[in-house]
């Protein structure tokens, strides 16, 4: 046995309830530093939410998470999987851990059904009969347990947005990550998909996620990340919005309530 | 200006121009299917593939499409004698046209694989699909459909472009034709009649072809969204 595995075991022995841990985690596009040396912890059955202004590194940090982007410096751990070390098992890794994202894109050939069976079908190798139960399950699970047949076209965002949280779920994630799952929606269809977001969160799914609803943030939230200019500026509970310790997170509090 | 019209090369010569549409027609199908798979792996490959296969895509692709038709059938019918290959006029005209109808089919496709959003295919592979169970599963079936008008209208190029296949003594229709006028010296009025006859399968092929998107694309069927 390697000298690396044994030193390891410990570590491993205690990060049992940390699903994700970012470890002076650093970003850059080109010369753009976007993460600038990121610590943050998540553990299992918590909901961490990231807020921010524009810009601050949110959808990156997220999309770091599951291997969209590929970090630069620092160590980031997923589910057990080190991301900063090459050769890392996307595919095995995007097993455990869905992403939901603002533009819902569903397959637009398919019904909501289909969109949801694809990915059990065509990675776990389910079969047919197991995959339609699966989505029966799924879709009542989002509320949209009439619109299987329907076609992405035939609903409306809220709906879309549900299905593809359904989408998701159907490969049964250990981490679910959000990048602004309402912002391209009315108040009325937000509503509908933070109410499932609620739900799994109280089912005790892992979740990470960004968005601008701070009422829902500060609800939700059993950790509140505020990002700024890359950096993991204040975390705390979702108290940390009635309380701000720095004058940035103050201010966008301010703007955003 | 009184000119006679004359059609009784019709009844003569009846059995010479239906053997001519079925030799047209013949070409036709054969072609269709191979074509539309050689392009559509043509342009897969020079958008996903390795460079190698990028580079004998793009060489292919423009060698064809800056090249006349008639000269590819040529090179393919003479080359193969070259080569001691011996093959019919049928086989061969089949195989100049799969040749030259890929070529464009794979610039239509490449330009349908294009056009879906990037998020489509990052959504797939966070679903752990492999990179080729997106290309086969989630963009192929909507470039196919995007595009599919485009491809309807090569395959009706394609199956026009079939009449200059009795160069390589394959009689298609219009090879039936030029006998036709040779013997009776009604050119005009079997050239009339010729054209009917393309106008005619032209249409017959356009239809055929969106009977095959209404089995395909199950969702327009449904939504009864027009292509
Ligand atoms: N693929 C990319 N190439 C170059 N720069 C990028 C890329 N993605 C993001 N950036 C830059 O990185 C910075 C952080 O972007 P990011 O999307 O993480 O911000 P954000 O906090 O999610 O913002 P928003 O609230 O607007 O979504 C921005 O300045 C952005 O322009
Ligand atoms: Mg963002």
């Amino acid at each position: 046995m390697d000298a690396t595995l044994i030193a390891d075991a410990p570590a491993a022995a205690t990060d049992r309830e940390t699903m994700v841990r970012f470890e002076d985690v650093r970003k850059a596009f080109g010369t753009v530093e976007v993460l600038r040396g990121i610590s943050l912890e998540v553990h299992r059955g918590d909901v961490t939410v990231l807020i921010g202004r524009s810009g601050s590194g949110k959808s990156t940090a997220l999309r770091c998470i599951n291997g969209l982007e590929t970090i630069n410096g620092g160590r980031l751990t997923v589910c057990g999987r080190k991301l900063h070390e090459p050769g890392v098992d996307l595919r095995a890794l995007r097993q455990e851990v869905g992403i939901v994202f603002q533009s819902y894109n569903l397959f637009p050939h398919l019904t909501a059904a289909q969109n949801v069976m694809l990915a059990p079908r065509k990675v776990k190798r389910i079969g047919i009969r197991e995959a339609r139960e699966l989505a029966r399950e799924v879709l009542a699970q989002v509320g949209l347990a009439d619109k299987a047949e329907a076609y992405p076209e035939q609903l409306s965002g809220g709906q879309q947005q549900r299905v593809a949280i359904a989408r998701s779920l159907a490969m049964h994630p250990r981490l679910i990550l959000f990048d602004e799952v309402t912002s391209a929606l009315d108040p009325e269809l937000t509503g509908e998909v933070l109410r499932v977001i609620e739900r799994l969160a109280q089912g005790g799914m892992t979740m990470v996620l960004v968005t601008h609803e701070m009422g829902f943030a500060r609800s939700v939230a059993d950790q509140l990340v505020f990002m700024h200019q890359g950096t993991v500026w204040e975390a705390g509970s979702g108290d940390i919005l009635r309380d701000p310790q720095t004058p940035e997170l103050r201010q966008f509090v301010g703007n955003g309530l | 200006m009184s000119y006679e019209f004359d059609f009784a090369f019709l009844d003569e010569y009846g059995p010479e121009l239906l053997r001519g549409v079925w030799l047209t027609l013949g070409m036709t199908a054969a072609s269709v299917l191979p074509g539309f798979l050689l392009g559509t792996l043509c342009a897969v490959g020079r958008l996903y593939g390795p460079p190698w296969v990028r580079r004998v895509a793009i060489v292919y692709v423009e060698a064809i499409r800056n090249t006349p038709l008639v000269i590819q059938v040529f090179w393919l019918f003479f080359g193969l004698a070259v080569l001691q290959v011996r093959i019919g006029a049928f086989p061969a005209a089949v195989l100049a046209l799969v040749i030259n109808v890929g070529a464009y089919t794979a610039e239509i496709m490449r330009a349908g694989f294009e056009s879906i959003p990037k998020g489509q295919v990052e959504a797939a592979s966070c679903l752990a699909l492999t990179r080729s169970q997106v290309i086969w599963g989630v963009q192929l079936p909507q470039a196919v459909e995007r595009v599919y008008p485009a491809l309807v209208s090569q395959f009706v190029l394609m199956m026009l472009a079939t009449s200059i296949m009795s160069q390589i003594s394959a009689e298609e229709l219009t090879g039936v034709a030029y006998q036709i006028q040779a013997f009776t010296f009604r050119g005009f009025e079997v050239y009339l009649v010729i054209a009917g006859i393309y106008v005619a399968l032209a249409a017959a092929l356009r239809l055929v072809l969106l009977g095959c998107a209404t089995v395909a694309f199950p969702r327009r069927r449904r939504l009864g969204t027009p292509l």
